[in-house]
């Protein structure tokens, strides 16, 4: 493959996530969140391998498996038990309704363009172009954190933000060093299944997963004071 | 090279061991032998950087001790190994009341080692990648920590500290792909291009757009964790939900292993830009968090999480120096990270004593501790005096050389700085007042308690208010010296 083509695949690998985030965000059932979810993982593995081939790069192959188990597989279907067995596959209730999340989400992704444009001049790689959508990525994944209630769907939120962390590094970067990447996996992976347990625990003692609840908890022990 | 690992095999391997110790006794005291292992070894260590006089850098390009860090990790072992005493009786205590069961002691003891080797490890790391990994493990630990009593409200403060805390170090994660980013068109691709030594010694090279906007996310993503305002949110709930002996080495460790991050990075942008943006933001952080903590000290009603505010508060003022960034401002704000450390995990042993012995964490049924027990109150009233900067403790010399540093350079800023302590103070005396004198309350109760941490912890405060050691002072300069150098003055 010539480096034109794969410029070219990256292009339309990072428009592909910047889709996948936008779908995220608009999807009204949590089932489907998770499928999206798990597209976003198989996606980012893709996009590593092409970046591992074009760069000449061998250690994102490891990155890409890593990658391709963790979030396009072990992740999901985690998160799939968990909601399988609390019983939660409703709806998504936003804070704030559809169109509104969808016009700020629009307003996140253009600043994110005007944000990275000086830096991506200064950028030879293959990859330079994909920076911005990264960004917007990243800041889409918390505008999901902040306008959902129930805590699963915050927990997805928090791992589209790492996996589009992911994509920043290998779009800006070509990937960070195997070591910090094996790292950054580790942690991630002990922070999913503590998110796990949290699930059933607050379960538990809330009869429920909503954070609302969770949050008034907290402020009616403190006026109980 | 061998210290060294002795000192971050320690607690791993401790962590280890106490996972699988189920008797809670011989847990404690494995605990305790653990912290004073660990200590040995930091301190071999600090001799050795001691005695070579000049940077050490060991394994390749993987771990780095300079003056900065040595004294850094000397206390956290330090505070580490007392707080393992600590919380050897306190623990039981609560054990025997029924509030932690035996799973859950295990849980305790072995994320509470793993802690430590996260700390450690994020101090002795040279490479900024393995540094961000390191904090994000020992935040992963105390999250597990604070809801151990898996009441509603510690599973409350425990979610929030993991989401908030969470977000805010995916922040430092893309500051520092946005570093790698620029230094990797500079030292290649590769563990190079992350080594702090490396980073520091061609900053200069270092393309400054992209440093600048890689250093706003760092400084949201590591004053998250640092608690500076409004990032803030997180913390009182994790210190007034969790175990006292987690307060104390949340407040006292895991605050300045972020602050010390982040102070890294500014050296790093320093050199990049030339500039003192990255001084001026922490000066705006540090301010800001200065008056929203004194203030919200006003309006507690929780004991534990009045002195978390306090926490903020010091923060603060470190970020505040450490910004300011002349040599005299940053021997100021290392004197005060170790003084606050001692001082406030000594504040919070015997919070923890006291709230035992009252039953409560309600500062308004808590009454009389001097008649109860004077060894807790006086403890708490002089702890209190110590962080509120009353001389002779050295809280009130750092504040002091803090207050000629801003005076120095940006005069203006002291009259809104000697506004915050004031109010800080007067919200401290304000309700410790009422609680250690006065009558008992009627629902105390007797407990087993040990007063030998705190009273080391407010001696070495007095001691270094009165006189600093030569080879600390030695440490302090030559960090300052190392601080110093990219701030333009």
């Amino acid at each position: 493959m010539t480096s034109a083509l794969i410029q070219q695949l990256i292009d339309g690998m990072a428009a592909l996530m910047l889709l996948v985030s936008f779908a995220l965000l608009a999807q009204h059932r949590l089932l489907s969140v998770l499928h999206w979810f798990a597209t976003q993982g198989v996606l980012l593995a893709v996009t590593a391998a092409i970046v591992g081939y074009g760069s000449h790069n061998h250690e994102l192959y490891i990155s890409a498996l890593l990658t391709l188990l963790l979030k396009g597989v072990l992740l999901p279907w985690l998160l799939w038990r968990v909601i399988k067995r609390l019983h939660v596959h409703r709806e998504v209730e936003p804070l704030v309704n559809m169109p509104i999340t969808m016009l700020i989400a629009l307003l996140v992704t253009l600043f994110s363009f005007h944000l990275i444009q000086p830096i991506e001049r200064t950028s030879v790689l293959l990859t330079r172009d994909s920076m911005a959508i990264a960004t917007a990525c990243v800041l889409l994944g918390m505008l999901m954190m902040i306008t959902r209630k129930k805590a699963v769907t915050q927990v997805v939120g928090f791992l589209a933000v790492e996996n589009s962390l992911f994509f920043a590094a290998i779009g800006s970067t070509n990937g960070m060093p195997l070591v910090v990447e094996i790292g950054v996996a580790f942690d991630v992976l002990i922070a999913a299944l503590i998110f796990g347990l949290f699930f059933f625990q607050i379960r538990e003692t809330f009869d429920s997963l909503e954070v609302d609840i969770m949050q008034s908890h907290l402020l009616k022990q403190e006026d109980d004071e | 090279m061998s210290a060294m690992l002795a000192m971050l095999l320690a607690p791993l391997l401790g962590g280890g061991v106490l996972a699988l110790v189920r008797d809670t006794r011989l847990a404690a005291r494995i605990n305790v032998v653990t912290g004073i292992a660990t200590f040995a070894g930091s301190l071999w260590l600090a001799l050795l950087v001691l005695r070579r006089a000049h940077d050490l850098t060991v394994l390749g390009i993987w771990f780095h001790l300079d003056a900065y860090n040595a004294f850094l990790i000397v206390l956290t072992a330090f505070v580490g190994m007392t707080t393992a005493i600590f919380s050897g009786p306190y623990m039981l205590n609560e054990h025997a009341h029924g509030r932690v069961g035996d799973g859950r002691m295990r849980l305790y003891h072995a994320m509470f080692q793993l802690f430590l080797f996260g700390m450690l490890l994020g101090f002795t790391s040279n490479n900024v990648g393995v540094l961000w990994v390191s904090l994000e493990l020992s935040t992963l630990a105390t999250v597990m920590l604070v809801s151990l009593y898996r009441t509603p409200a510690s599973i409350a403060a425990a979610w929030k500290y993991f989401i908030l805390c969470g977000m805010g170090i995916a922040l430092a994660l893309f500051g520092t792909v946005l570093l790698f980013f620029a230094s990797s068109s500079v030292l290649g691709h590769g563990n190079e291009a992350l080594s702090w030594t490396l980073l520091r010694a061609h900053a200069a090279a270092l393309d400054p757009t992209v440093m600048t906007i890689a250093f706003c996310f760092l400084m949201v993503g590591y004053g998250t964790k640092v608690g500076l305002a409004p990032m803030h949110a997180w913390l009182p709930d994790a210190h007034g939900e969790g175990p006292t002996p987690v307060s104390a080495v949340l407040s006292g460790l895991l605050l300045n292993l972020a602050l010390y991050a982040l102070v890294r990075m500014k050296m790093l942008v320093d050199g990049a830009t030339g500039g003192n943006m990255a001084g001026e933001l922490m000066m705006g952080f540090g301010m800001l968090s200065l008056f929203v903590a004194a203030l919200s000290l006003h309006k507690q009603q929780d004991i534990k999480r009045m002195f978390s505010f306090s926490s903020i508060e010091h923060m603060g003022l470190m970020t505040f120096a450490f910004g300011i960034g002349s040599h005299l401002a940053s021997v100021a704000a290392m004197l005060h990270m170790t003084v606050h450390s001692l001082v406030k995990s000594g504040i919070f042993f015997t919070v923890g004593h006291a709230a035992q012995a009252m039953g409560t964490q309600k500062m308004s049924k808590i009454r009389g501790l001097i008649r109860h027990h004077p060894g807790i109150g006086w403890g708490l009233l002089i702890g209190t005096m110590a962080i509120a900067g009353f001389p002779p403790f050295g809280v009130f010399t750092s504040e002091f050389l803090l207050f000629t540093a801003a005076l120095e350079s940006n005069p203006w800023t002291t009259i809104p700085l000697l506004a915050g302590l004031l109010i800080a103070m007067a919200g401290l005396l304000r309700y410790v007042q009422p609680m250690v004198y006065g009558e008992v309350a009627p629902q105390a109760k007797s407990v087993r308690v040990n007063m030998i941490p705190v009273y080391i912890h407010l001696g070495l405060a007095l001691l270094l208010g009165i006189a600093i050691p030569g080879a600390l002072a030695g440490w302090y300069e030559q960090a300052a010296n190392l601080l110093a150098v990219g701030a333009i003055r």
